[in-house]
């Protein structure tokens, strides 16, 4: 029998609220079935069950919320015994933490439940590692619900009253501002970033779009962004130390070519879930992914492992935007891609001055896994596959 | 088809990409990205959904021709009405 646990779903992510049990109680469930639809600050996610067995009950009722870690239901693999027959009692599942009542009295200030402290087989959760800190800062957080591994210790490797103080002095944002000022003040406090800019030729690009698009009917059409990914799956075939994630004081190389894309989402913020496999894909399946992934992104819609697994993320500003941006990296990631909005531009080539459309190509890197040297190659080697479309 | 049902139909299609944005309150006569702040990926689903709701073909290359809302009612009433 093992737990099926709330996921963390990206370095940003404390607790979630189950708001859909998608199998019964004794149902059967096989891996990669999503059993569960859980609310966090980036909308509802579906979550899968990484094993083929029955689930035996759901540990925590529908609205809950419990942190990162926390058992939501038992699932008996395939091939365990039986459960206990009613004669021979089973043990009482943990009861699920349900909030106290609201009661006229003092407000309460209990903390939240700690994540239990059980050993996941499906996959780390780093962000259940506990920092170090005075039992004073430690209370203040829990009052405050300030995570403490959120704050950056001080040299001796602590983090004290002030510490907390400091963080708590903040206005509170709203969620999805929250989520993203939580994973991008870690990622500026913890990767030692550095920059390159490349001026990149979209002519080829462009002209390959335009020219397919045209005798093709809508759905069939695609957009640049598509050509991007393959680009840069193709580049990081030679160049892998570009996607993967860095956890633990190690940085461990990526299982496939997963491009975490941005998606803006108006007025609400910004999220870059995963589209899987690139490396492996087609350019007409990397576009259907897009399409899919824009439009359950526009509805708020994502499935947990495209929030936690992206290895590399890519941002690209479109056709209204400005010359360049200088992205950051979304942790545990190592790298992040940038391609600004194409203009038009005099451009020498072959001793002649000609008007071509260029767009500024940039990466944002992490310098504890790599160097400048191998980012400019990384980002030429997305160029030379660009200049080649009809190759992706 | 009038006119007023394909407004409908398009109506539909943007409430449906952009569900935040009152389209009482954008200018007709503005670009129409500008105005539903929607990318060139929204912009291919709005294609998509129409061309099938309305039975019309809408190439790319007609894409200059629906770049305000109401160059795109226009677009639309001449090839489906």
């Amino acid at each position: 029998m093992s737990a099926f646990l709330m996921p963390s779903l990206g370095a940003d992510m404390e607790a979630g609220t189950l708001i859909e049990q998608l199998v019964p109680t004794g149902g059967e469930v096989h891996r990669g079935d999503i059993i569960a639809v859980v609310e966090t600050q980036k909308g509802a996610i579906e979550i899968e069950v990484f094993q083929d067995g029955r689930l035996e009950g759901w540990l925590v009722g529908v609205g809950q919320k419990v942190p990162v870690g926390t058992p939501l239901a038992m699932i008996r693999a395939a091939g365990e015994p039986e459960a206990p027959q009613p004669q021979d009692p089973a043990p009482e599942p943990p009861a699920p933490e349900v909030p106290p009542p609201a009661e006229p009295g003092p407000p309460s200030t209990e903390p939240e439940v700690p994540p239990p402290d059980i050993p996941s087989p499906e996959q780390p959760y780093p962000e259940l590692r506990r920092p170090r800190a005075s039992p004073a800062a430690r209370r203040l957080a829990a009052r405050r619900g300030i995570d403490l591994s959120r704050l950056a210790p001080r040299r001796d490797g602590t983090i004290r009253l002030a510490d907390v103080d400091a963080a708590a002095g903040a206005p509170p944002a709203p969620d999805m501002r929250q989520a993203i000022a939580a994973a991008m003040a870690r990622s500026k406090r913890e990767i030692p970033h550095y920059y390159l800019s490349h001026q990149l030729d979209v002519t080829a690009v462009l002209d390959f779009v335009a020219q397919r698009n045209a005798d093709r009917p809508p759905e069939a059409r695609l957009v640049p962004a598509a050509l991007y990914l393959r680009a840069m799956a193709r580049a990081l075939d030679k160049y892998p130390e570009f996607a993967g994630h860095y956890i633990g004081g190690r940085f461990r190389p990526a299982g496939g070519a997963h491009i975490g894309l941005a998606i803006n989402l108006r007025g609400r913020g910004l999220v870059a879930p995963a589209i899987f496999d690139v490396d492996r894909s087609d350019i007409d399946a990397v576009m259907a992914a897009v399409r899919d992934l824009v439009q359950r992104a526009r509805a708020g819609r994502f499935r947990a492992r495209e929030l936690s697994d992206a290895t590399i993320t890519l941002t690209s500003l479109g056709e209204r935007g400005v010359d360049g941006l200088f992205g950051i990296i979304y942790p545990p990631q190592v790298a992040i891609v940038g391609i600004g909005t194409p203009a038009p531009r005099p451009c020498v080539v072959a001793g002649q001055v000609v008007a071509r459309t260029m767009a500024t190509l940039t990466l944002a890197a992490d310098h504890r896994v790599s160097d400048g040297h191998r980012g400019a190659l990384f980002l030429r080697a997305i160029d030379t596959h660009l200049q080649q479309p009809e190759a992706l | 088809m009038t006119r007023d049902q394909i407004e409908q139909i398009l109506r539909a299609e943007l409430n449906r990409i952009a569900p935040d944005i009152a389209i009482d309150r954008i200018d007709p006569a503005a670009p129409l990205r500008e105005e539903f702040d929607i990318d060139s990926i929204d912009v291919l689903t709005l294609v998509t959904a129409l061309s099938k709701a309305l039975k019309i073909d809408i190439p790319e290359a007609d894409y200059p021709q629906m770049e305000s809302y109401a160059d795109l009612l226009d677009y639309l009433a001449a090839r489906a009405g």
